[in-house]
């Protein structure tokens, strides 16, 4: 359910420019999030996702820009922002002598309002942790007590830093049930990610970052049919002799040629209207197949257009 | 349609006050890391009944001597043996001997026939020449000679100025500065390397009720450290207790507060554990050196007393002495009170200035 484009704006981000000793890792980025959505920064390690996201907390200046969160501003009103938002940072450790229930309490006490500590252990499936010490629980456990502080002052917004790096498949699905849940009750969602199927699934719009800036904003499906490609073809060929480029964007139906190490990936209208052509080409230039797949396009594909590169290029 | 938040009602009930909660984390975070409890409550008593034993006051020793057997029968054998603080054995004369060089005996008397009696002892040794001289008295006294100028003693041994007396309070200071400076310090470090420190200022928390937790955990604890230490002093050796409960309770609280800013200033900016703790041994291993906890700050030189008597633990110390030694008035240990809370004021505003707490 996506939000309406006349839903007030939860967000706004304008000119925001922020530069550390050797390195501008903020760049003029605009961002708009409106009021319901459930928005994704996508890109990849050193993107400054993570910067704009502080700085949206209020736990950075920007050395440039405006940023007005939920109507109002860090420098006017902070603690009031402070007593509406929910935030998961991507590095906390909470104090691993107290309980979950002992944690979240003492976040609570925090908030002027907020949900009762039952409730918020209840929301994040750590009830039979309750009594456990924050020490003992998995990384996945820590994650979810992690959200749960950060949904214990009731937020209307919602920062998740990375909230699911470095968790197994299973956590990251509990975790996407409780960010749907917080959406389907009406609350506002920023969270960073480097994971394409993570934004797929979860967001309403995804702005795409990379050195700093937003090259591409718009819901996963604008973005991925912005490509023109109905299918995506990788395929590596065994042997010395190059193919070339302009050769394989002239076969019927490719939109784009990349080379990424010795495999190509080819961005194609209909993968039955190439694929013929293509095993065709190759036979007549005696190079063998070595792999062939074909998928529908993802939000990778949209990067590796954008900027030539892979999303988990940590380079 | 995206439901309207703005007509939740948000619960404002069933809420702990931020200071309780917090102040409650500091207890559960103390007494469920067991090292912590022993250093704080165990270490110092133990130390203090060590201390306390070794160098108790020794009841004034008796002097051991050996007579000769041959003249086992002399007058002044008797005498000796009647004798209040001589311990006399009779032995032969290679026996005696031997008992003379391995420090069993510190005399040997051998009666001669003639009379007189001859003293056979080590002079360098300082049991041999004290028997010496009582032992020569009880002779010259049996022979007959008497004290033409009449003495009285009169014996004392004051409670206060024995040595366990001067190191309760001193020990009671040194656990003061370590838990002051080692329990703040260490937690808010630890919770800034640990990215806490950010998450809770992203909250509505407020960061002076952070802080306060610290202190009211420290004045807590205070009163179940001096109470366990001094109880033991006071029970177990007569430590006194001669100046006003009143006084002494300010003297804990306010040093208590001081060495906790010193604490809170130290760990203002760094981002590691090995960095603050390099810090805190920097300033407090002067202090355990040369603010009198085992032995009096006034053995250094003068010229260095001025620095000295600037520490904050020399000031402690020396107030707690005066409380508890000599029942001192307030003006007494107003001039410590004076360095006590100047510390305290600079060392908590500087902190605040310089609070790190990404």
């Amino acid at each position: 359910m996506p939000a309406s484009s006349t839903a007030p704006l939860a967000l706004a981000v304008r000119g925001l420019r922020k530069a550390y000793a050797d390195v501008v890792a903020v760049d003029a980025l605009d961002l708009e999030v409106r009021s319901g959505e459930c928005f994704g920064l996508l890109g990849p390690n050193g993107a400054g996702k993570t910067t704009t996201i502080e700085i949206c907390e209020g736990l950075l200046n920007p050395d440039a820009g405006t940023v007005e969160v939920l109507g109002m501003q860090w420098a006017r009103d902070g603690n009031a922002l402070r007593s509406r938002l929910g935030i998961q940072l991507q590095e906390t450790l909470l104090s691993e002598k107290l309980t979950v229930a002992e944690s979240v309490k003492l976040f609570r006490s925090f908030y002027p309002a907020g949900r009762s500590v039952d409730e918020v252990v209840g929301l994040v499936q750590l009830d039979e942790k309750r009594g456990s010490r924050v020490g003992t629980l998995s990384g996945g456990q820590k994650q979810r007590l992690a959200v749960a502080c950060a949904l214990v002052g009731d937020p209307d917004l919602l920062f998740l830093d990375e909230p699911t790096t470095g968790l197994d498949p299973q956590s990251r699905r509990q975790l996407w049930d409780i960010i749907d849940r917080f959406r389907s009750e009406g609350g506002t969602t920023v969270l960073t990610t480097h994971y394409m199927d993570e934004a797929e699934r979860l967001c309403d719009r995804v702005a795409i970052v990379d050195h700093g800036r937003v090259i591409s904003l718009g819901t996963p499906r604008e973005l991925i049919a912005s490509l023109g490609a109905g299918h995506v073809i990788e395929f590596g060929v065994d042997g010395s002799r190059e193919i070339d480029e302009a050769a394989l964007l002239a076969l019927a139906g490719v939109k784009s040629a990349h080379r990424a190490g010795g495999s190509w990936t080819l961005q194609v209208r209909a993968a039955h209207e190439t694929i013929p052509v293509l095993l065709q080409t190759l036979e007549t230039h005696g190079m063998p197949l070595t792999e062939l797949r074909t998928h529908s396009p993802t939000l990778e594909d949209v990067f590796v257009t954008l900027t030539g590169r892979s999303l988990r290029d940590d380079a | 349609m995206t439901p309207d938040r703005s007509t939740r009602v948000k619960n404002t009930t069933d809420n702990t006050p931020a200071i309780v909660e917090l102040t409650l984390s500091r207890f559960r975070e103390f007494y469920r890391e067991p090292e912590a409890v022993f250093w704080v409550f165990i270490f110092p008593i133990l130390l203090a009944g060590g201390l306390g034993i070794a160098f108790r006051n020794r009841p004034a020793e008796a002097s051991h001597i050996a007579v000769a057997r041959s003249a086992a029968n002399s007058p002044v054998v008797d005498s000796l043996k009647h004798a209040s603080g001589i311990v006399v054995d009779v032995l032969d004369d290679t026996a005696a001997a031997a008992a003379l060089r391995t420090g069993k005996v510190a005399l040997v008397v051998v009666p001669r026939a003639s009379g007189s009696v001859e003293y056979r002892f080590d002079e360098a040794r300082p049991e041999s020449r004290t028997a010496r001289m009582v032992v020569d008295r009880a002779v010259q006294r049996a022979g007959g000679q008497q004290d033409p100028v009449p003495v009285a003693d009169t014996k004392v041994s004051e409670r206060g100025s024995r040595y366990i007396d001067f190191v309760v309070p001193g020990l009671l200071g040194m656990n003061l500065m370590g838990s002051g400076i080692w329990g703040i310090g260490f937690a808010i470090v630890d919770a800034r390397k640990k990215k806490l420190l950010k998450r809770l200022i992203a909250t509505p928390m407020s960061r002076a009720e952070y802080l306060a937790s610290f202190l009211f955990f420290r004045l807590s604890l205070l009163v179940i450290e001096v109470a366990t230490l001094i109880g033991f002093g006071t029970l177990v050796f007569g430590v006194p207790l001669r100046g006003s409960l009143t006084q002494l309770v300010i003297i804990c609280v306010l040093s208590s507060l001081a060495f906790g800013g010193i604490g809170l200033l130290i760990a203002a900016r760094p981002r590691t554990i090995e960095g603050a703790s390099g810090l805190m041994n920097l300033v407090m291993l002067p202090m355990w050196v040369f603010s009198g906890v085992f032995f009096s700050s006034g053995n250094f030189p003068k010229a260095a007393q001025p620095f000295i008597q600037a520490l904050p633990l020399t000031a402690v110390n020396d107030a707690l002495r005066a409380n508890m030694l000599q029942g001192a008035s307030w003006g007494a240990v107003g001039g410590e009170l004076a360095i006590i809370v100047t510390w305290l004021v600079v060392c908590f505003g500087l902190a605040l200035r310089l609070f790190r707490w990404r």
